[in-house]
């Protein structure tokens, strides 16, 4: 990131219409995520915040449950213009994806048995799931490199309760968040 | 059960919205469990293609319930299945964010904060887990999803890159 020492401070407050497309320009430009797309508008081009407001707001976004870049959204849009500013924010994040993407179920639905189209499917399927794959990598590295550390045990337990027993997923959170928050709490 | 399938969208993924932490690709295990398994709404084949179709399209990968809910109960469906998975976390984060500041230095929220990493590692684990198993179902894909993986572990290329060039193999019948 180069945009620590020239950023210009932090001088006005983006209107509801201003939200509304800055929000449904990060929608229809991130690919495999919007994320880096928000970052990159919000910081580095509207300057509406510093890179650590920014990472502060989002980490506080991908704790809570939910989509990270939904609940982002609506942190940031409720910070400049309340309840408005959140319902805009989320609906310009929405909005365009939505309708691209019912166009593309329309098509799946009626097309979606044609041979050419699974295989391409099939191969992107495949990238998608390596994606996933270096995802977990990144966020594993720095946890199971750690010493005298609980947090590979939860992550596993995690990983075992939804993935091998196929519990449902409320019953494996509520059953290891306590323990997980407990070991947080007494480890400083 | 027998629900109205727009009820059953609304609970399932309102329900699974508000456990899923680390964002929309921690609930792919779940949604698997419920549309493939207990519902029955769809195929492995069907559930993976949707994954990759969302993968592909611009947007927040939760999108994916739209394409689940359309195939559920078409544009009702979809409308109900993103409003479920939306609704119920945005109200949280909004009451959320405007009391979170001022615990900033608070060990509790520290703890909380600390205590959720884990889980997420190990619901997005079990998310590429269960893709695999539902979609590479030979040696080709297995090697196009550990070349993809390398790729975007050491380096920063676009990974619309590795879908190009996947869906070229794919459609090259490699697979």
């Amino acid at each position: 990131m180069s945009d620590s020492a020239a950023q210009p401070p932090i001088a006005f407050c983006p209107s509801l219409s201003e939200l509304f497309f800055a929000f449904a320009l990060v929608s229809i430009s991130g690919f495999g995520g919007a994320l880096p797309w928000a970052r990159r508008t919000i910081v580095e081009q509207k300057h509406w915040m510093t890179t650590a407001e920014f990472n502060e707001t989002f980490a506080l976004s991908q704790f809570l449950p939910g989509p990270n870049v939904i609940n982002f959204s609506v942190v940031f849009g409720s910070r400049f213009g309340g309840a408005a500013g959140a319902a805009v924010a989320l609906a310009g994040l929405l909005g365009p994806p939505l309708i691209i993407v019912s166009v593309l179920a329309v098509l799946y639905e009626r097309y979606g048995d044609i041979e050419a189209l699974s295989r391409v499917l099939t191969g992107v399927t495949a990238a998608a799931i390596g994606l996933l794959i270096a995802v977990v990598a990144k966020m594993a590295a720095p946890m199971f490199l750690k010493r005298w550390n609980s947090a590979p045990l939860f992550a596993i337990l995690a990983f075992g309760g939804v993935a091998l027993m196929h519990w449902p997923l409320p019953y494996v959170f509520l059953g290891l968040a306590p323990f997980s928050v407990a070991f947080a709490w007494f480890k400083r | 059960m027998n629900q109205h399938p727009l009820t059953s969208l609304f609970g399932y993924f309102a329900l699974l919205s508000l456990f899923a932490v680390g964002g929309a690709n921690a609930a792919i295990p779940e949604m698997h469990r419920v549309a493939v398994d207990v519902m029955q709404w769809m195929n492995d084949r069907q559930f993976s293609d949707m994954y990759a179709i969302a993968q592909m399209s611009p947007g927040p990968n939760v999108i994916i319930v739209a394409l689940i809910g359309y195939h559920v109960a078409g544009f009702s469906g979809a409308a109900v299945a993103t409003a479920a998975m939306c609704g119920p976390t945005c109200m949280l984060a909004f009451f959320v964010a405007r009391t979170w500041d001022r615990f900033k230095e608070a060990r509790w929220r520290m703890a909380i904060q600390a205590g959720m990493v884990p889980l997420s590692l190990g619901l997005i684990a079990a998310s590429a887990f269960v893709l695999a198993r539902a979609a590479d179902h030979n040696v080709h894909a297995g090697l196009i999803t550990g070349a993809t993986a390398a790729v975007a572990f050491f380096t920063r290329i676009n990974p619309l890159w590795a879908f190009l060039i996947a869906g070229v193999l794919g459609l090259s019948g490699w697979l």
